[in-house]
């Protein structure tokens, strides 16, 4: 990097540079490319794709987001707008009078998923300002630390200027230009409400036509003043109990409306806020969608669709979904997880140039170089597909290029095909399964779609426990089930789903037809009797003897023409489950859009800190990558960094360990690094520099964790871990 | 029969007016006329004020400053988050506006004092001029030459001034340890029943007839008095509630006189505005709502305590779990609980004289992280590696304030935390990943 360029310091010192938003992204381009710099050209195509796919994943899970929040949202305006109509025009009857001044409060509960807040809070706050009124502040509990922060915030919020409380903060309001120190005001309420006057008077002085511009059409000459408390946990309660107070004086003047963003429970804000204080809201609670949901409409819009040709392989998927549930229940997360691993495809895989949209797949496929025609050659699945090809074949896909190209084209579309059939299949598998009980092949779709990843879902054992459900279904739960089958199949528009739905729909039309034929006779009478005589049998032998006899007699029974039926459904689900659901391992060229390899992914996303400082210190080799320090399991080199040969030396030692020994140890290891005779005199002794090094050392484990001074014994430490060599 | 305030210093029409707006504060109101004596007459330096929420004390002081036209100042210190602002609004109010603006950036009492006399040499006072400061016990919180200050303000501007302090505490909890000059003390008490009656009876429904209103608040107190003695409290749930009283009215089911009717109808539905509105469990305008509703369906909205359920990622519930055992259980015991061959170890045993009161009883104790990331390890079925995430998940439950840090937040070695949940909570959590907590308790053993 061009660093030392911009530093035009003599003296020594630390620099700081914010990476800005462009210089990054030119080096995630780099760090593509990097990966093979010889072919620059296919690094910079994939580079772009993996830009655009991105692009695409962003904008969709924003759009989702949106139609996710948009009920709770809508319900969040429309509280607003009628607490602001109702500012508008103060209704002067007997009641409205009598009432105490409350103001109007929306409790937010939002989950427990923080770092999603953000984005909820914020598309809320925009669609507040564009339709309800411009006053709209946001605060946050760390920048609330005390009651005058508070309120300098929303004021320098409200009415943009920089406002000071005390002396101390004229350093910090210092850096605000020069035209705002000059409106400087003092953060009273009193302030407040006469800015609020003034800005309101000169608002509905503008002329109606004008106005209409500014705002929407039904903006209202008295806007509330909104205030939203991002997380309503994090703040001081007293702060929070004298902002209402102080705000409560003044709802005559100023229409001020509160939200609360709450991540666990309403009844923190009965927690936080006494009676006295509570009083004084007229708190409603608005609740979100839960994560889970959020989660499953993010996967099925992204994943479990063909449009999107970047594909995860089923332990990818399962450290992300993973690493949801278990940690954090953050959608923004698991969403960043995705863009690293589509990252990580994009730098990893040469091929990945073929990983996009249809009509440029095929194009690229033509134009690829010799190298890129040998790496397919080498990828495994085009080396199985070759071996199951003629010989003739064969010979040519080794030798002629073009040959490979054109083959790669047919691979390609025969992928985007499979792809086409595999999601209408798995959802129609799901919504059959997922109404069984004890969901044997998972409750949600993206069980279901791991479990299809990893391996052929109808040799699992689950699989068969669903079919044996299915096929003890009554009548009209079938029906129902495959009638939502249907409705899944129809949707797409690949030819083999379409010839499947109508299938099924011929045979729902059987069922039906059934239904009036076995109207007449009754059937269900057979059924009844054994079971009646079951139970007039008490006597645990005769009981076996029955139960016995029951089996028997069913297997041998003619089957009624419903079962037959329903068999026959279930054979074809299964040769549908069979035909469409194969493994993505099994296609030729699946490397080119599966993304597998999960630990890169685990690696990155859940660190582990702890492992890293035991790694660094037992395989100083990992990280410093020096020859000399390459040694076998368990050993290390004595020349070694010297924390590194402490650590090992105190592994051998109980949990107290005697400095003076240690230090011997420590000497006669490092004297060995130094060449010296083993037999001199000198060998082995410490002299004050590897003192110093030892002390070094020792002081540098103490602050890592591993040892610590103790006072039960004289020149001795403790160990603060277990184990040892 | 209310007495007729009576002072030489004012004419009779405006102390009639008073009069009539002070209901049941006649008392106090003519101890207080008394203490401030004549308009031009020097008063007292200072007057402490003390009574319950509601009880009138800021009523019946600015109504007689503003009825009787004296020269005031009244401000809420709860408003004042810095001093600064405090004198600026008294400046801003009794010496108009160039006063306050012509104070110094974060001033000190000794500006204020400097600038109060500079301007009321200016402009003597001709009567005596008051400062109310409403909520005085946050002026204690500041700094602490304040509140000596303002007791002998008199002193040390030498201008005919009283400063009024209104609190809802006794002024013995104001006294430093330096010592003040003490104020004369006024106290309000709670109004009785009867007098709640009388004032709330005042402000009847035009559209009704004054003996109804009267009965109704009746009623009301009936149902209230015993949990609610706030005024502004009080008034609001009566205007809430009037309308459902006079449902049976309006449909024609009853008459004015059907008074046992009337109650019938309206305590049940009182009783349940106790437990729900008054609480604030839901809105007033939720309330409302319902009452319109409550012919068509019976579904209420539950209250806000109802919505005690939070999720949470798997493993932070277990890191939640193991800081209740941690919090709630002896450390001495854990090796009974999460040792595989702990031996036999009865409670009995074990037990030492003090561990015998419920753990439950004294609240939380506080435990170090290692100890907790010990338990959590133990609780915890599968085996989970020490990732970042774990750590970062016991902090947003600190931030989630389901447990709290101990001690400040500047300590990295080591850090303490106490679990703040519930029983109930903590068990409904336990149960969504099959964990038997009380088994695990050393209360429970």
């Amino acid at each position: 990097m061009d660093l030392q360029a911009t530093t035009s310091s003599v003296s020594k010192g630390c620099f700081v540079f914010k990476p800005s938003g462009k210089k990054r992204k030119r080096s995630i381009g780099k760090y593509i490319c990097l990966a093979n710099s010889d072919d620059r050209e296919n690094g910079k195509q994939r580079f772009a794709i993996c830009q655009r796919l991105w692009g695409k994943i962003k904008g969709d899970t924003e759009a989702l987001q949106d139609e996710l929040n948009k009920k709770i949202l809508d319900s969040l305006l429309e509280f607003s707008r009628k607490w602001a109509s109702s500012f508008q025009c103060k209704p002067d009857d007997w009641a409205s009078h009598m009432r105490a001044n409350e103001i109007p409060t929306a409790a937010l509960v939002l989950g427990v998923n923080v770092p999603d807040h953000d984005m909820t809070l914020q598309s809320l706050s925009d669609l507040l300002q564009s339709s309800v009124t411009p006053f709209v502040v946001s605060v946050q509990a760390k920048e609330c630390a005390a009651l005058k922060h508070l309120m300098q915030r929303v004021f320098e919020r409200l009415m943009g200027v920089g406002i000071t409380v005390d002396e101390e903060d004229e350093e910090e309001s210092s850096h605000c230009n020069t035209a705002v120190h000059q409106k400087r005001v003092h953060c009273s309420m009193n302030t407040l409400c006469q800015w609020y006057k003034s800005v309101t008077k000169k608002y509905s002085a503008v002329s109606p036509d004008e106005k209409r511009s500014v705002l929407n059409k039904d903006a209202l000459p008295n806007p509330p003043v909104v205030v939203i408390f991002k997380d309503l946990e994090g703040f001081n309660p007293r702060v929070l109990q004298d902002f209402i107070l102080i705000c409560s004086r003044y709802t005559q003047e100023l229409p001020l409306m509160f939200i609360f963003g709450i991540a666990t429970s309403p009844s923190t804000i009965q927690n936080m806020l006494p009676h006295s204080v509570s009083s004084l809201l007229c708190i409603q609670l608005f609740q979100s969608l839960s994560c889970t949901q959020h989660l499953a409409t993010v996967i099925d819009k992204l994943l479990l669709t063909h449009h999107f040709p970047f594909k995860l392989s089923g332990k990818v998927l399962q450290v992300l979904v993973s690493i949801f549930l278990y940690h954090d229940f953050s959608v923004r997360n698991f969403i960043k997880g995705l863009q690293l691993a589509l990252l990580e495809h994009f730098h990893s895989q040469a091929l990945s140039v073929l990983c996009c949209e249809k009509k440029e797949a095929l194009l690229s496929a033509q134009t690829l170089s010799h190298q890129d025609v040998e790496r397919i050659r080498q990828l495994p699945s085009f080396m199985r597909y070759v071996e199951s090809q003629e010989p003739q074949e064969q010979v040519e896909l080794l030798t002629s290029d073009e040959r490979v190209k054109e083959t790669c084209e047919k691979l390609l579309k025969n992928l985007r095909k499979y792809h086409k059939n595999y999601y209408p299949v798995l959802r129609c598998l799901h919504s059959l399964t997922s109404a069984l009980p004890k969901y044997p092949l998972g409750k949600q779709i993206r069980e279901l779609y791991v479990s299809c990843l990893e391996k052929n879902v109808w040799e699992s054992s689950e699989y068969g426990s669903a079919m044996q459900l299915l096929r003890m279904l009554a009548k009209d739960e079938l029906v129902a089930a495959l009638q939502k089958c249907t409705d899944v199949l129809e949707q797409c528009k690949a030819k083999k789903m379409k010839r499947a739905s109508q299938q099924l729909k011929e045979y729902i039309s059987k069922f039906e037809k059934l239904d009036r034929h076995s109207a007449g006779d009754n059937t269900a009478e057979d059924f009844t009797s054994p079971e009646k005589s079951l139970q007039k049998k008490t006597d645990l032998f005769h009981l076996q003897k029955t139960l016995l006899e029951m089996k028997e007699s069913r297997r041998t029974k003619k089957m009624s023409p419903f079962e037959v039926l329903r068999n026959e459904v279930l054979d074809f689900i299964s040769s549908l489950v069979r035909t469409h659901l194969a493994l993505p391992d099994e296609q030729p060229l699946h490397e080119v859009s599966y993304f597998s390899s999960s630990a890169v992914l685990r690696h990155h996303l859940n660190a582990t800190p702890r492992n890293s400082i035991q790694t660094a210190l037992s395989h100083p080799y990992r990280y410093l990558q020096n020859e000399a320090l390459k040694t076998d399991a368990g050993t290390v080199s004595s020349a070694a960094p010297d924390i590194c040969i402490v650590y090992k030396l105190h592994l051998e030692c109980g949990r107290l360990i005697n400095l003076y020994d240690w230090l011997e140890a420590y000497s006669t290891v490092v004297s060995a690094a130094e060449g010296k005779d083993p037999e001199s005199a000198d060998y082995g002794k410490v002299d004050e520099l590897k003192h110093a090094r030892f002390i070094q050392a020792v002081s540098e484990l103490e602050f890592l964790g591993f040892v610590k001074s103790t006072k039960q014994k004289t020149d001795h430490v403790a160990r603060l871990t277990w184990g040892g060599c | 029969m209310p007495v007729q305030l009576q002072h030489s210093g004012y004419s009779a029409e405006k102390l009639q007016s008073l009069t009539e707006s002070l209901p049941c504060r006649e008392a106090q109101a003519s101890t207080l006329l008394a203490l401030m004596g004549e308009p031009d007459q020097y008063s007292y330096p200072s007057i402490f004020i003390y009574g319950h929420r509601a009880s009138g004390k800021s009523y019946v002081t600015l109504r007689v400053l503003k009825e009787l036209e004296l020269p005031h100042a009244a401000v809420s210190c709860v408003e004042c988050v810095s001093p600064g602002l405090l004198f600026e609004q008294v400046l801003l109010s009794l010496f108009g506006h160039t006063a306050a603006s012509s104070l110094p950036r974060c001033p000190s009492l000794s500006d204020f004092v400097r600038l109060y006399k500079q301007l009321c040499s200016q402009n003597p006072a001709k009567q005596t001029r008051y400062i109310v400061l409403d909520r005085a016990e946050l002026l204690r919180d500041m700094e602490v030459n304040l509140l000596p200050g303002f007791l002998r303000l008199q002193e040390l501007v030498d201008d005919n001034v009283t400063v009024i302090l209104l609190s809802e505490i006794v002024w013995d909890k104001f006294r430093p340890n330096t010592g003040l000059f003490e104020p004369l003390l006024l106290h309000f008490p709670d109004y009785t029943k009867a007098e709640l009656q009388k004032i709330l009876a005042r402000d009847s429904h035009p559209s009704y007839p004054q003996e109804l209103y009267s009965f109704y608040i009746n009623i009301l107190l009936g149902v209230f008095y015993s949990v609610c003695r706030d005024l502004r409290e009080l008034r609001h749930l009566a205007a809430l509630n009037f309308p459902k009283f006079c449902e049976p009215l309006e449909n024609g089911e009853a008459k004015e006189s059907d008074t046992h009717k009337l109650w019938r109808n309206i305590e049940p539905h009182l009783k349940k505005a106790m437990q729900t509105v008054y609480l604030r469990e839901i809105s007033s305008v939720q309330w409302e709502q319902q009452q319109e509703m409550m012919e068509k369906e019976a579904m209420a909205p539950k209250g806000l305590s109802a919505y005690t359920h939070v999720e949470l990622p798997y493993y932070s519930k277990f890191l939640l779990i193991a800081a209740y055992l941690a919090s709630y259980n002896p450390a001495r015991t854990d090796r009974r609980f999460f040792l595989k061959h702990h031996g036999k170890m009865k409670k009995t045993n074990f037990l030492k004289k003090h561990e015998k009161t419920s753990n439950h009883l004294l609240g939380p104790k506080p435990f170090p992280l290692d100890r907790l990331l010990a338990i959590f390890y133990s609780v915890v079925d599968s085996r989970v590696a020490p990732t970042a995430s774990v750590f970062s998940q016991i902090s947003s439950l600190v931030t989630l304030q389901l447990l709290t840090l101990v001690g400040h937040d500047d300590q990295l070695d080591s850090p303490k935390y106490k679990c703040a949940v519930s029983l109930d909570f903590i068990c409904a959590i336990s149960r969504t990943v099959s964990f038997d907590i009380v088994r695990y308790l050393y209360d429970f053993l």
